[in-house]
């Protein structure tokens, strides 16, 4: 089927054989999304989800479900729409003012784009961590503790000292930074202060997380460590992980999600995508021809 | 000619041009410094005989008899005696010789009208003075004063000067007796300003800036953050909020004496509030500060990166807990060094306050924001446009203070900035 597949979509791409070919799949015609996008047991399911900046569309059609106590990774080229499609997921969309979203998405069964959903409760069960780490500008311990004493998750100072503890444990910080809890968390190293803001995320304990390209200002051993947190944290949450590093989409998720120009193209198990693809632009992508 | 020759000549030019442009820079710095020296300078050695005091020390006999009162009387009878009789028969006592009524007159003006206050504040305070002799220092005129700091040139001949030879000669012998004694003019900065000018002092302008300061920060501060917030974090994008922001761009510069009018016919002849009263002058300021403040708040809170409002926001912060616990803490020192440098415009403006009456000569020591009064750069003009040449000095000296409570502004700001900056 493979075979046929690519078979019957090769004769445009052969015309040109240039490095534009980004352009050039242009002629390749949209079909639906191939692959599994949907599974048994979803945490958050989408379904024909468009997101547009003012008249500008950033993403086409997305139906795509996300199982729970997974992880997920969305690869594409830049500019192909992942992070705006993560941001739909906890309506971080909101805080852009020409942001539009249409289309169904639900959280444990429920529209999260209903009137009478509240973002902010939302964002309290659908945590985040940024590509770029961005500590409060505050102590190492305010920065985790900041969730929950806003929650009021809490309902005293040790309670809260466990849950600082608890979650720079989970986090796999809490070795490095025990003896100065109340130092800066901005005086952290890099790899550090990502973790940082993923304990300070797990802290609100939340039920999904969602990672934009989390370890893409990191160095090799930084994220590596990341990447192994992330292994151990799908026993409890339910991830979803943008990144632009095929190896690292390998080596993390069970799903992997491709990504192309808004559009949601294959979505399978990340073995069999990353071996075997089914559809020309996720080939060319994994082989390393574009992105 | 290989391409290094090429790069080479033209380096030579290069280089040549950005030692232009850096000697060029190096000069206009010498230049905006040696003005600004020279400025300073003027000022300074203008100002440093204002800071000095001119004493006559005379020993004055309190008996009871003159002055009607003994060590019992209350205060309503202290203030109401004539403490200048004391004075001038110490005078007559130390120069014998003088008996003409013209050439008394002459003597009596050695000292101050301000020495029988003197005199009068220290009884009040120690009745038990009343019946003893007592050696005090008293103020000098300001002609004393001129001939003993060298304003006036005793070598010129008498038809030119301003103290006459009688008098000049008293001076003389009362210096030869050590009886002229200079010291720090603490008076200064501790009395209200004056016709005569040795009394004149600043701490009824300094006392009224500060009320005007005061009332102009109370009201501009809390409302410019609070404008600065709403218009760069929760206001929608449309046509109104856009012609808000063009206004208040427009509100900055706008002429501060238009300000001045406005607040004559509306808080004045309107509201009928009093003339001549920080609580207007605060008023009047704080529509002229506010711009400023908020502009200043605005950028700094668009500088705080958008990284750390996501990192609230993800977190399930409410947009208020975002703003108010990370944006508004990450953008302090801006909004601080923002309302400081509006807080010290307001220090220096003049003409908005001439509008609503404060340029009127005001003796007391205003006691709160409602009670008439000046502030320092109408003392400054109200003392540059004096005819006597005590007040030359008294000028400078003001514009010392004037210049040294900026300066100390712009250090807070300095500090603050410090003190609130926080890497992220
Ligand atoms: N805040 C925004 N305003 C307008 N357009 C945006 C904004 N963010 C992203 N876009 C556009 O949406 C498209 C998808 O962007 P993005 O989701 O950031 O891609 P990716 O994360 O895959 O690199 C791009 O064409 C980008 O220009
Ligand atoms: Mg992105």
């Amino acid at each position: 089927m493979n075979e046929a597949v690519l078979n019957g979509l090769n004769e445009p791409t052969m015309k040109v054989q240039s490095n534009r070919e980004t352009e050039d799949s242009l002629n390749i015609e949209y079909t639906d999304t191939v692959g599994q996008p949907l599974c048994d047991d979803p945490k958050i399911s989408t379904r024909n989800v468009d997101v547009f900046y003012a008249d500008n569309q950033a993403i086409h059609d997305v139906s795509l479900d996300i199982g729970a106590h997974q992880v997920i990774a969305l690869i594409g080229p830049s500019g192909c729409g992942k992070s705006t499609y993560l941001r739909t997921l906890n309506r971080m969309n909101d805080t852009i003012d020409i942001c539009r979203v249409k289309g169904q998405i639900l959280l444990d069964g429920h529209d999260i784009y209903q009137k009478k959903q509240d973002p902010v409760l939302l964002r309290a069960r659908v945590g985040m961590v940024f590509q770029k780490p961005n500590p409060f500008p505050k102590s190492i311990y305010d920065n985790v503790a900041y969730g929950p004493r806003i929650h009021g998750l809490t309902r005293n100072k040790a309670e809260l000292d466990d849950l600082v503890e608890d979650s720079l444990i989970k986090a796999g910080l809490f070795q490095e930074v025990k003896d100065r809890l109340h130092a800066p968390g901005t005086g952290l190293s890099g790899g550090q202060q990502q973790r940082l803001c993923i304990a300070r995320t797990i802290a609100v304990q939340p039920e999904v997380i969602l990672m934009d390209e989390p370890a893409s200002a990191l160095d090799p051993i930084a994220t590596a460590k990341i990447e192994e947190l992330i292994n151990e944290l799908k026993e409890n949450f339910t991830i979803v992980i943008v990144t632009h590093s095929m190896q690292q989409a390998a080596r993390v998720s069970q799903r992997t999600a491709y990504f192309h120009m808004g559009r949601l193209i294959e979505v399978g198990e990340t073995d069999q995508i990353f071996t075997n693809p089914s559809h020309e632009l996720t080939e060319k992508y994994i082989t390393g021809r574009f992105g | 000619m290989n391409n290094t020759d090429i790069v080479k000549q033209s380096l030579k030019k290069r280089y040549f041009k950005e030692r232009l442009f850096k000697t060029m820079g190096m000069l206009s710095i010498v230049t905006a410094i040696l003005f600004l020296l020279l400025l300073l300078t003027d000022i300074f050695t203008k100002a440093w005989p204002a800071f000095i005091q001119t004493r006559v020390e005379l020993t004055v006999d309190l008996n009871e008899a003159d002055l009607g009162i003994d060590a019992q009387s209350d205060e309503q009878a202290i203030m109401s005696a004539d403490f200048r009789k004391p004075i001038r028969a110490a005078l007559l006592n130390t120069f014998p010789e003088v008996t003409k009524r013209k050439q008394k007159r002459e003597l009596y003006s050695l000292t101050s009208m301000g020495a029988e206050f003197q005199l009068r504040d220290m009884v009040i305070e120690n009745p038990q003075l009343i019946g003893t002799q007592q050696t005090i220092q008293f103020m000098a005129d300001d002609d004393v004063d001129a001939v003993i700091k060298g304003t006036i040139d005793r070598l010129l001949p008498e038809s030119d000067r301003r103290v006459k030879n009688d008098k000049l000669g008293w001076i003389e012998t009362l210096e030869a007796s050590g009886q002229i004694t200079t010291g720090f003019n603490w008076h200064f900065f501790a009395a209200g300003d004056s016709r005569e000018p040795e009394m004149a002092g600043i701490k009824g302008a300094i006392l009224g800036s500060l009320y005007t300061l005061l009332v102009t920060l109370a009201l501009s501060f809390p409302v410019a953050v609070a404008a600065a917030i709403y218009l760069e974090e929760f206001a929608p994008k449309n046509r109104f909020i856009d012609f808000i922001e063009i206004n208040i761009n427009n509100l900055a510069a706008v002429p501060s004496i238009v300000f001045g009018l406005l607040g004559l016919a509306v808080f004045i002849n309107f509201f009928s509030m009093p003339r001549s009263a920080p609580i207007v002058g605060g008023i009047v300021l704080s529509l002229m500060t506010l711009p400023t403040i908020i502009i200043a708040s605005r950028s700094a809170i668009k500088a705080v990166p958008p990284s750390l409002r996501e990192a609230a926001l993800g977190l399930g912060a409410s947009k208020m807990q975002s703003v108010f616990h990370h944006v508004l803490p990450a953008a302090l020192p801006g909004i601080l060094t923002g309302t400081i440098i509006g807080m010290a415009q307001a220090l220096g403006e003049t003409a908005p306050l001439l509008m609503i009456g404060m340029v009127a000569f005001i003796v007391d020591i205003p006691q709160s924001v409602t009670d008439p009064s000046t502030v320092l750069p109408i003392q400054v003009f109200l003392w540059a446009d004096s005819p006597e040449r005590g007040f030359l000095e008294k000028t400078s000296a003001a514009i010392m203070v004037l210049l040294f409570f900026l300066i100390a502004m712009n250090a807070i700001a300095i500090y603050l900035r410090k003190k609130f900056e926080k890497k992220w």
